[in-house]
């Protein structure tokens, strides 16, 4: 088998300057196609002693791949320098913005409510609702706060229409959270845990009043809960909620018809530089009133007062939100106006959860 | 309730400093509200002495001043027709805030002299209204020494430091001085003195008598006493009780009126004074018949309606029992013979009557919150005591009609209650002191309140006054224990739990969450089939917001408004909250509502934005209703409601009735009236309504899927242009339920071109059908099967035809 050497180099060196795909495919046909050089010569094979054989074939086939090899590696090349060629045309402009994509919020007000809800399920409060239309006996007489008591005149509230004939007492449209103590009670029994998050209503609109805001209320009930207890719980709270470990309370004794005692809770601030700072300062700001729970409440809701006792307190959702996240004004809540809507507002995938943080 | 710190000496024998009285105020919750010490904003003006005064050469009614004051000799420009040589004055240096002109003095040129300070006018102190110089100082007080000192020294009530106090409801006591002064003593700030006490001799009968209606007797005044002091001289009051009203912000008027004042501020017992000469007849406390008017004192006149207790002679009417005093009647300076009441009122028929007639007066705000019914009496012979002293003259005996209320009741007092209530531990022995110094009276373990505290109205009342008077503020935290052990368990009901993921799932979606107010004006809530008057509020705020909300649209829109003028046309704005159906507390839903407005997006160079329309909106909320796990397979009719286009709006419903959700464009009407530049689309969401899963099991069903090559098929169909797609999808789902996997809608052709190549009232919808074998992979011939039974049920559900 002569040539083998001079076959080989011939075809190698026109694959390595092929100028393109068409030329490399005549090249294959020529050399390894159907009647190529290389296929001639094998046909010849048959026509070899065995001796003759042993040696030919080995090398046929060895040049045939080495080939074939070379097509393949001369194909890739050639490919890739043409994709080269095309993608140094393909070019955009990527400082155009991408395709415009709508980002949704979640309203502080939500946002910080579930914050509430995750410290107080790890406490092992449960969250009840009522209905913000409430009865005249929900919402004051229930509460220890008969129709003459003076604190009624002092909840601004705002009265249903009554029908001429009916002669219920006008429903109200609740103005404290606390009627869900004892529509809770009344269902469900003590001992009890339970936050009550939700709209009320009062008649009253300034920079820090607007006729409607957001309170929560907590009760806790069992057979030794006392006020030092309600303490620890708001403390607890705060600390997690404010994410200020150096938080400190203040009971101030006070009046509310439901508990007694009652106190309103302040909280240690600074003011300085018109710039609030929690657990440090020698200001106080009130920001919570409570105590515990009027025997006559617990009556009311159906629950023996000498056997049962605990506290409740009542904040203003919109009010720590203010707080904590930096709001300056109140009715802004309330505006829906999409620049604070952004600026103020959540992610909606950001839960607020104990292992994750309370911190929006 | 205002009063002043020397007020508050005559009943309180105390050297605490002015800070330590307000702290143990606010902490007994008699909360400081207003503190206004001379002493500290007049703190900085010092004395000077005028050497010489000129004519000011370009003003004639100015004067330039040298004064010598502690930084030696300065120029000052005054205006004040007083200014002269020698006198000493009273000096504002630069820097020194004026409360009276609110202004902080600096070096200026009057008129082209140089002036460096302002000699000061009473007015300018905030010391009087006087204003007609500056304050000439007498005596030869050392210049440069602090003028509060001379003020302390001449007129001490004129650095009398003035503190108002926010009083809970159901502490009337404090609504005196003395009752203040009593809290104080029990916290250790000082001692109480003694109640002072008159004993006044009647020198004869009263010519007026005095007489209480049996019914009202019984309900409204059980008691009504009064005296006739004849031959008082009437007119200004002494300067000190002028100054002691004027203090708390009372105009004084005559000294009758001016002790009637005193009283109700001082012991927290309003009285009246009634002018002798001009009451004909007896008094007499009576329920009012209806009609009666009277001219009170505040100039108003009043008419009563059947019920109203009313104070009458034989003239009419004479006063508004417990509130206020007629005009007709009352004293003034030529008062000569004067009769004054001193009553017990009940709380309950003062506050009815003052409600009713929308009259308010201290003596109101006193009486329905409960004055000491035991102090009628010695109130009376106080005041008259001090009317005598005042005025002169001579007192009758007192008449007295009713007797003094017996408020008498006991508790028992368990010592360990504050322990286990508060969590405090006071020592037992301190307990009954604490009780004893707020005047409770304590025998053994039984305690009888003061007639001056009718709040107190259990024992856990009487926890509340140790532990107030011990101090809240040394309470300490105690933590709790966990309520279960180990992990926690989920607290939140299926319906939270649903609200929150809805809520999230439309903010996910791109939606911007608002809260707006769950009251609307009416035109709005008649527009969203609310407005009716079981839903109206009885005293709402403004005309904007007098109806509760049917629907979250109004709101959303009303917002979309807003943020259109500000420039922000393209809106995704929702909310997640309560509409409310009726008036009864029951008829309130929570639903989740979304509203599209102008486009998908800003104008961006890709070509991406387009106007939102209704299909916009029914994917949210077929998003939302995956989300709460609503059931997959809704119906979706038409005929929502009349807010909606009628055209392009449907519902998502389960069954006929239950309807999930609504969709679709706003009517353009409602939208014109809410002042929205459309388009506008929006979807409302019942999130309550889908059925909640009843198994508890986490366990999924098993997955079933298939190895063998899925094949699509497309169809286009000719149809009348008033099929509806879903008619179609169904029947193609029909030909093979189990073959065919899923079926859905890529294309359609419809309007003028459509028309014109398939005829008029036609359109073409193009379906693709997906199948799934799950024995063998299909042959063509199956294929060809299945495919020709899709057509035909087409064909017989819609009347469609394969487009060729």
């Amino acid at each position: 088998m002569d040539g083998l050497d001079s076959l080989k180099s011939k075809y190698l060196e026109s694959i390595a300057s092929a100028a393109d795909e068409s030329a490399l495919e005549d090249l294959r046909l020529a050399a390894v196609g159907k009647k190529g050089e290389v296929s001639l010569k094998m046909r010849e094979l048959g026509k070899m002693t065995p001796e003759e054989r042993q040696v030919a074939g080995p090398a046929l086939n060895a040049l045939k791949n080495e080939i074939n090899s070379a097509l393949a590696a001369k194909k890739e090349a050639l490919g890739d320098a043409a994709l080269d060629e095309r993608l140094r045309t393909e070019w955009i402009d990527v400082s155009l913005t991408g395709r415009p994509r709508r980002q949704g919020t979640i309203h502080p007000v939500s946002q910080v409510t579930e914050e509430v809800i995750a410290i107080f399920a790890d406490l092992g409060y449960s969250v009840a609702e009522g209905p913000q239309i409430e009865s005249d006996y929900y919402n004051f007489d229930a509460l220890n706060l008969a129709p003459e008591h003076p604190a009624r005149q002092e909840h601004d509230t705002f009265y249903m229409h009554r029908e001429e004939g009916d002669n219920r007492p006008p429903h109200v449209l609740r103005t404290h959270t606390s009627p869900v103590q004892i529509r809770y009670m009344e269902k469900h029994g003590v001992p009890c845990r339970i936050i009550a998050p939700g709209r009320v209503y009062r008649a009253d609109y300034d920079q820090t009043h607007t006729p409607m805001f957001h309170q929560y209320e907590g009760l806790c009930i069992d057979k030794d809960v006392s006020m030092a207890n309600l303490k620890w719980t708001l403390e607890e709270f705060c600390r997690a909620f404010f994410q200020v470990d150096g938080i400190e309370l203040r009971f101030r004794a006070s009046h509310f018809p439901f508990t007694e005692p009652s106190a309103e809770v302040d909280i240690r601030c600074s003011w300085k530089g018109g710039q609030l700072k929690l657990g440090e300062g020698d200001d106080w700001m009130e920001i919570l009133g409570s105590g515990m729970v009027h025997p006559k409440v617990l009556q009311a809701a159906g629950v023996d007062p000498d056997q049962w006792q605990g506290f409740a307190f009542g904040m203003g959702i919109d009010r720590i939100a203010m707080l904590k996240y930096g709001m300056p004004d109140l009715r802004a809540f309330f505006d829906s106006d999409l620049r604070w809507l952004r600026h103020y507002g959540f992610s909606a995938l950001d839960m607020p959860t104990m292992h994750g943080g309370i911190c929006g | 309730m205002k009063f002043t710190l020397s007020w508050l000496k005559e009943h309180l024998e105390t050297d605490a400093p002015l800070n330590e009285i307000l702290y143990a105020l606010t902490d007994l919750g008699l909360e400081v509200e207003e503190v206004v010490n001379p002493m500290d904003t007049l703190a900085a003006f010092t004395v000077a002495h005028v050497q010489t005064a000129e004519k000011h050469p370009d003003a004639d009614r100015l004067k330039v001043c040298q004064v010598e004051t502690d930084d030696g000799v300065k120029q000052i420009v005054c205006g004040a027709p007083n200014a002269r040589a020698g006198i000493r004055v009273v000096l504002a240096k630069p820097g020194v805030y004026v409360p009276g002109i609110d202004t902080t003095i600096g070096i200026g040129k009057i008129r082209g002299v140089e002036s460096f300070g302002m000699m000061a006018s009473e007015r300018e102190m905030e010391l009087s209204d006087e204003h007609d110089g500056i304050i000439e100082l007498e005596g030869e007080p050392e210049v440069g020494s602090r003028f509060v000192d001379y003020l302390a020294q001449h007129s001490p009530d004129k650095i009398d430091p003035m503190i108002e106090v926010a009083i809970t409801p159901n502490r009337p006591d404090a609504l005196g001085v003395r009752g203040i002064a009593r809290d104080l003593a029990a916290r250790g700030i000082g001692v109480l003195k003694p109640e002072p006490e008159a004993e006044i001799k009647g020198a004869f009968k009263s010519d007026i008598n005095v007489n209480i209606d049996d019914d009202v007797l019984e309900k409204g005044c059980p008691l009504f006493a009064g005296r006739l002091i004849r031959g008082v001289k009437n007119g200004p009051s002494p300067h000190w009780l002028q100054a002691r009203l004027k203090a708390i912000g009372l105009r004084p008027i005559s000294i009758l009126v001016d002790i009637t004042n005193l009283f109700t501020f001082e012991y927290n017992r309003p009285l009246h004074v009634f002018d002798a000469d001009v009451v004909k007849g007896d008094l007499r406390v009576h329920f009012a018949q209806g009609g009666e008017t009277l001219m009170a004192l505040d100039d108003k006149e009043y008419t009563f309606e059947p019920g109203m207790m009313a104070i009458s002679d034989d003239n009419g009417v004479e006063s508004i029992a417990g509130i206020m005093g007629g005009l007709p009647s009352g004293c003034t300076n030529e008062t000569v013979n004067v009769f004054i009441e001193s009553a017990y009122w009940d709380p309950i028929t003062v506050a009815a009557t003052g409600r009713k007639l929308k009259a308010n007066s201290d003596a109101r705000y006193r009486f329905e919150r409960g004055v000491d019914p035991a102090f009628t009496l010695g109130g009376l012979d106080l005041a008259t005591a001090m009317i005598l002293e005042l005025c002169g003259g001579e007192a009758s005996e007192m008449v007295v009609a009713g007797e003094v209320p017996d408020t008498t009741r006991q508790y028992p007092l368990d010592t360990d209650r504050v322990q286990s209530l508060v969590g405090m531990t006071i020592s037992a022995d301190e307990q009954v002191r604490t009780l004893e110094a707020l005047g409770f009276v304590v025998d053994g373990d039984q305690v009888t309140p003061p007639t001056w505290r009718p709040d107190v109205l259990g024992p856990a009342d009487l926890v509340e006054e140790i532990a107030r008077v011990a101090s809240l503020t040394k309470l300490e935290g105690v933590p709790m224990a966990r309520s279960g052990q180990g992990v926690a368990k989920p607290i939140l009901t299926p319906m939270q739990k649903r609200e929150a993921m809805a809520r999230r799932t439309v903010a996910a979606l791109g939606y911007n969450e608002c809260v707006t107010y769950s009251f609307i004006d009416k035109t709005s809530a008649e527009l969203f089939g609310g407005g009716g008057d079981a839903v109206m509020l009885g005293n709402p705020i403004s005309a904007d917001m007098s109806h509760m909300r049917p629907s979250l649209l109004p709101g959303l829109l009303a917002a979309a408004a807003r943020n259109q003028a500000r420039g922000f046309a393209d809106l995704a704005l929702f909310e997640v909250g309560p509409v409310f159906h009726g008036g009864e507390p029951e008829e309130q839903e929570v639903l989740a509502t979304g509203l599209l407005v102008g486009h998908t997006g800003p104008r961006d160079p890709h070509g991406a934005r387009r106007a939102v329309d209704a299909y916009d909106a029914k994917a949210d909320a077929e998003a939302v209703l995956s989300a709460i796990s609503a059931p997959e397979k809704l119906m979706v009719l038409r005929g929502a409601n009349s807010w909606w286009h009628p055209g392009r709006s449907g519902k998502l419903s389960l069954g006929p009735k239950n309807v999930l959700a609504g969709f679709g464009e706003i009517h353009p009407k409602v939208l014109k009236a809410m002042g929205v530049k459309g388009p506008a689309v929006a979807f409302a969401v019942h999130i309550a309504k889908p059925p909640f899963p009843k198994k508890k099991s986490a366990t999924r069903a098993a997955l079933e899927t298939s190895d063998f090559q899925v094949v699509d098929r497309d169809f286009a169909f000719v149809v009348d242009d008033t099929v509806e797609a879903l008619a179609l999808l169904n029947a193609a789902k029909g030909a093979d339920k189990a073959l065919i996997a899923e079926a859905s809608v890529f294309d359609q052709f419809t309007g003028d071109r459509a028309e014109a190549q398939m005829g008029v009232g036609k359109k073409s919808i193009a379906i693709t059908v997906r199948l799934q074998p799950k024995d063998a992979t299909l042959t063509e011939k199956d294929i060809e099967a299945v495919s020709a039974k899709i057509v035909e049920k087409v064909t017989k559900a819609t009347g469609g035809v394969l487009r060729s």
